[in-house]
């Protein structure tokens, strides 16, 4: 009679398809691991090609869910609060997740075929995925629990990934850092979430922005704590200040397709955590993180690109170096809409410049970490005098690495770069945060100074023997996937620059 | 003057943007069988002067074709979205303003081409230097043939690049340091200038030029447009280069090549000015009524300040560089420029116009003759070229001598050549200002002013004995006279300096029915 209806409560009807993106490297994930187990040593390099096929695959699948109208592991008593939720967000940050570690894919083939002896193949794979798959769940999140399982998932693969190198201190170093320092960022923001619970007592991000307008008025500071401390794992992430201090050592000392996947995926996983607590669940505490963000970014920039400036270049692996503070300062910019949101009418729209600035940083960052991986496998310092006269030994790489690093500045010939910071500005300058602004323009100029230096070295006239670097099948891959990207976004930069204008959520 | 299709103008306007583009793409190709010539470096500076002089015959078709009734009207548009989500779209047009712009840099990047095809640059292969100037030909024309903010902003960003290189790689003596500085200054007035032209775009609604013009401020407050004008102005007033913000030009001058120094004075600087006329005065008149008198401040403190340095370097002993004296000599001179606009009369901005294509053609000019005046000698620095006595170039190499005094009185002002007109005419303006504008205040912008041309013809002067005269009892090895390829490079310049002295009408009727309905708020 009744067991109908609790049937039906207790089993939820899943919507496999709106979930299939990260559940396809999930299951990979442990399908490679598995197979680890029964492949010849000399037959590990599947793995890696089933990987990236893998990464392609989940890509692919969110052609089906472009209406972003799904939503799974639902309430069912009529509230329409889902766990999951496919929406316009969720796929293009999906997208950029998956495209990124897809392209740290392609770079991790090499680096593992040269490495081989000390990185674990079966291993690695699996991690990466596993990683991948939980940075996939994070933007569909929709309950703080879901939320910080999905940064669980993407970040403990991850410290293993930096740590992989197997006897190399260097490496292990920089994973025990990175550990440590992450965990007590997610810890306190684990404590954010249970004040949050505590005052509100739902977990849905919906339903906290509804219960928080009216919290009991004992229980409003502890409200204002719980949003501040749910933030800061998501700061974490991005890279933040001050949770900034990570990035160098860890970027340096992880495999350089690991310290790519990181700049990019890792900061998805933090600015898109962030979007969602700041903009969907805690839109009535804007007057709180708005101005805690605006001032985050502004130290952000200009502690990164401080940083990046003061790198030198005949230290060993200053390049790597370099872009790690460099995408530290790219983080700045990353949070200036999401601050914007903070004091916007429509915070739908400031979101969307934070999301096309990453995209576009996505495409030239992976780009530039493929050119350093190119250079890596001869000159294994990876200083940035090593590209000096690149133009005379690989002239198409190094124009196209040229052209990544004036994309990340903004000047053209990097049309996308250019015109990506200018949505930054332009959220910045429609919410009214005029200093905001001004103090990214000034960033923006400090940091031409150590793009520019690096391009210039480009087509200095080599020291000594060119030494001509030979472009394995995969790295041409990634290096013609970004190249594309960068060209055709610099053509046509709507396709990338209609997120700033059209409501994600 | 001749009937051309609408259609026809409209492509040619977009080929004049978007040619060097793509030959700046093509010059880094190999070039193909046929075209090889005698070595790839002859082949690729070839391939430079084609494509140059492809988009002057452009330019000068544009010309032609130019409705001369109707200057005022904006001709050969274009006008397509491109980037819907930042409301971009590309508007290109001429009128009036722009098209002598668009045709003096067509012709000045030709005649650099032509020149650096006989006389390669020394450097680096020619290869990337042609890319590097096709490139910037191209963002100097879209530039002045855009009639979009941001698209106005893209192309002021895309010259730097290829600035920043020709100086760093073909320059001169402390050629590193001086494209810093080119390039830093440049960002960071152009950055604070991004936002200026964003808060107009975002409070207006539109970022077109044309329909900011029509509206002519009236969408924007008064405190929009204050901070707006004062933002943006920073940026135009640092490529310009407006006393206190120049000190990147004497260097940058200084060390670049011949070629890019031609570029740099000839067309990079009147960017600057062009944006005055152009974006501030049309679409945020009230705040540019509260700067004006500022603005012609600083304009004339740079009129003064430049002839004063340029009276020093020439001084004997002081080891003065000429081409560091023509740079300063440009700060005075966009000293007028920017006096005249100041004013905001028809009569000071016709006035800045004229100037500042009087400027282009003598100052370019004077660079060459100095660029050669180097390759014969080894040396710019006055002090070692006259020696005791002086260089006299008249004796030694009459027909450059004869050239040096020219572009040296050209520049002075001496009435019957180009450089006459801009200047008297910014002067009348300040004579009589805009309504609202203090006269008092103008007056005496006016009477320093002229104390500046007296200025100006004193160090002229003495280059010209310095450089041009001189004992000729001395034992001097007598130099190369002007070659074949200087006479063509030089020649149209010189006639055109001429000419625009003879009959500044030509000039005048074209930029006179724009600024007056550019001052009268779109629709008059």
């Amino acid at each position: 009679m009744s067991a109908q209806p609790l049937a039906e409560s207790l089993v939820q009807s899943v919507d496999w398809l709106a979930i299939a993106p990260p559940a396809i490297a999930a299951v990979v994930a442990l399908g490679v691991l598995v197979a680890d187990l029964f492949l010849p040593e000399a037959r590990k390099a599947v793995l890696g090609w089933v990987s990236v096929a893998a990464l392609a695959a989940a890509a692919l699948m969110l052609l089906p869910l472009l209406d972003g109208d799904r939503g799974t592991f639902c309430r069912q008593d009529g509230t329409r609060a889902c766990s999951y939720t496919a929406d316009h967000f969720t796929l293009v940050v999906q997208f950029l997740v998956l495209g990124g570690a897809l392209l740290a894919a392609l770079l991790s083939v090499n680096d593992l075929h040269d490495d081989r002896r000390r990185v674990p193949p079966g291993e690695f794979w699996f991690l990466l995925l596993s990683s991948a798959a939980g940075a996939a769940l994070l933007p569909a999140a929709r309950d703080l629990a879901t939320l910080i399982v999905a940064l669980e998932v993407a970040s403990l693969p991850a410290f293993a990934l930096v740590g992989i190198r197997l006897g190399d201190k260097r490496s292990s170093e920089a994973a025990l850092k990175f550990f440590l320092s992450s965990v007590t960022a997610t810890a306190v923001s684990l404590l954010g979430v249970s004040f949050v619970y505590a005052t509100t007592g739902t977990l849905y991000l919906t339903e906290v922005a509804q219960r928080l307008t009216h919290v009991d008025g004992q229980l409003h500071t502890l409200a204002q704590t719980g949003v501040v401390l749910t933030l800061v794992g998501f700061a974490f992430k991005t890279a933040a200040v001050p949770f900034h201090l990570w990035v160098p050592d860890t970027y340096a000392g992880a495999p350089l397709p690991v310290a790519a996947y990181l700049s990019v995926v890792g900061k998805a996983v933090g600015f898109s955590g962030l979007i969602l607590v700041t903009v969907v669940a805690f839109p009535s505490y804007a007057d709180v993180w708005g101005p805690a963000l605006a001032v985050l970014a502004a130290l952000t920039m200009t502690v990164g690109n401080a940083g990046a400036l003061r790198q030198r270049a005949t230290r060993a692996y200053s390049a790597v170096r370099l872009l790690a503070w460099s995408s530290v300062g790219q983080a700045g910019y990353l949070l200036v809409p999401i601050a914007a949101a903070g004091y916007a009418e429509d915070p739908g729209r400031a979101i969307g410049s934070t999301v096309a600035y990453a995209l576009m940083y996505a495409a030239v960052n992976l780009g530039a970490f493929a050119v350093a991986a190119l250079v890596g496998r001869t000159r294994t310092g990876n200083r940035i005098t090593d590209y000096r006269g690149l133009y005379a030994s690989n002239p198409v790489t190094a124009l196209l690495l040229a052209f990544f690093l004036l994309c990340l500045a903004g000047l053209p010939p990097g049309v996308i770069g250019l015109f990506a910071k200018v949505t930054v500005f332009s959220a910045a300058v429609d919410a009214g945060l005029g200093w905001l602004a001004v103090v990214m323009a000034v960033n923006v100029v400090i940091a031409l100074v150590y793009y520019l230096r690096w391009t210039a070295l480009l087509f200095r006239t080599p020291e000594g023997e060119p030494a001509g670097h030979r472009v394995p099948a995969p790295l041409t891959a990634a290096l013609a996937l970004t190249g594309v990207a960068g060209v055709a976004l610099s053509g046509a930069p709507q396709l990338v620059l209609r997120f700033a204008t059209t409501g994600l959520f | 003057m001749i009937d051309i299709n609408e259609s026809v103008m409209q492509f040619l306007l977009a080929f004049v943007v978007v040619g060097p583009l793509l030959g700046a793409a093509a010059a880094l190709l190999p070039a193909p069988p046929g075209l090889k010539g005698k070595s790839p470096g002859q082949a690729v500076l070839r391939h430079g002067v084609t494509v140059t002089g492809a988009i002057l015959i452009a330019a000068i078709a544009l010309a032609l074709g130019f409705d001369h009734d109707h200057p005022s009207t904006m001709q050969a548009t274009t006008d397509i979205s491109w980037i819907p989500a930042l409301d971009v779209r590309i508007h290109l047009g001429i009128d009036g303003i722009s098209l002598p712009l668009v045709v003096l840099t067509a012709l000045l990047t030709f005649l650099c081409a032509l020149y650096s095809y006989f006389k390669p640059p020394t450097g680096p292969g020619p290869k990337a230097f042609v890319a590097l100037l096709l490139l910037l030909e191209s963002g100097t024309l879209a530039s002045f043939a855009v009639l979009d903010l941001l698209l106005f902003f893209l192309a002021f960003e895309t010259v730097l690049i290829p600035m920043y290189f020709l100086i760093a790689r073909w320059g001169g003596e402390g050629r590193t340091r001086a494209a810093w500085k080119f390039i830093l200054f440049t960002l960071l007035g152009s950055v604070v200038m991004l936002l200026g032209l964003l808060l107009i775009g975002i409070k207006a609604g539109t970022f077109d030029m044309v329909a900011l013009a029509t509206d002519n401020g009236r969408s924007l407050t008064a405190s929009v447009q204050v901070i707006a004008v004062l933002a943006i102005g920073i940026g135009l007033a640092v490529k310009t280069p407006m006393w206190p913000l120049h000190s990147w030009l004497p260097d940058a001058h200084t060390a670049a090549p011949t070629v890019g120094s031609v570029l740099l004075a000839g067309v990079l600087l009147k960017m600057g000015t062009y944006g005055f006329v152009r974006i501030l005065l049309p679409v945020a008149p009230h705040g540019v009524h509260t700067f004006a008198p500022y603005l012609a401040a600083f304009a004339v403190v740079g009129i003064v300040y430049g002839s004063l340095a340029c009276l020093a370097l020439a001084k004997r002993g002081a080891k003065g560089d000429l081409k560091r004296l023509i740079a300063y000599s440009s700060v005075g001179h966009m000293g007028f420029v920017l006096l005249g606009i100041a004013t905001v009369t028809p009569t000071g901005v016709n006035g800045a116009l004229f100037a500042n294509i009087a400027h282009g053609l003598i100052t370019g000019l004077l660079f060459f003759l100095v660029g050669a005046l180097k390759d014969r000698t080894g040396s710019t620095d006055l002090d070692t070229l006259a020696e005791e006595t002086g260089a006299a170039l008249y004796g030694r190499a009459p027909r450059l001598g004869g050239l040096l005094a020219f572009g040296a009185v050209a520049s002075l002002g001496l009435p019957g050549l180009a450089g006459f007109w801009g200047e008297m005419l910014a002067l009348f303006g300040a004579f009589r200002p805009a309504a609202g504008l203090s006269r008092p205040a103008y007056l005496t912008f006016m009477a320093v002013g002229a104390l500046g041309t007296l200025l100006t013809a004193a160090y002229m002067l003495i280059v010209v004995r310095r450089v041009c005269m001189g004992g000729a009892e001395r034992e001097t090895p007598a130099l190369a006279d002007v070659r074949g390829y200087e006479f063509a490079a030089w020649t149209p310049l010189v006639t055109l300096t001429v000419l625009a002295g003879l009959w500044p009408k030509a000039l005048l009727g074209l930029s006179d029915p724009a600024v007056q309905q550019l001052l009268a708020g779109g629709t008059r």
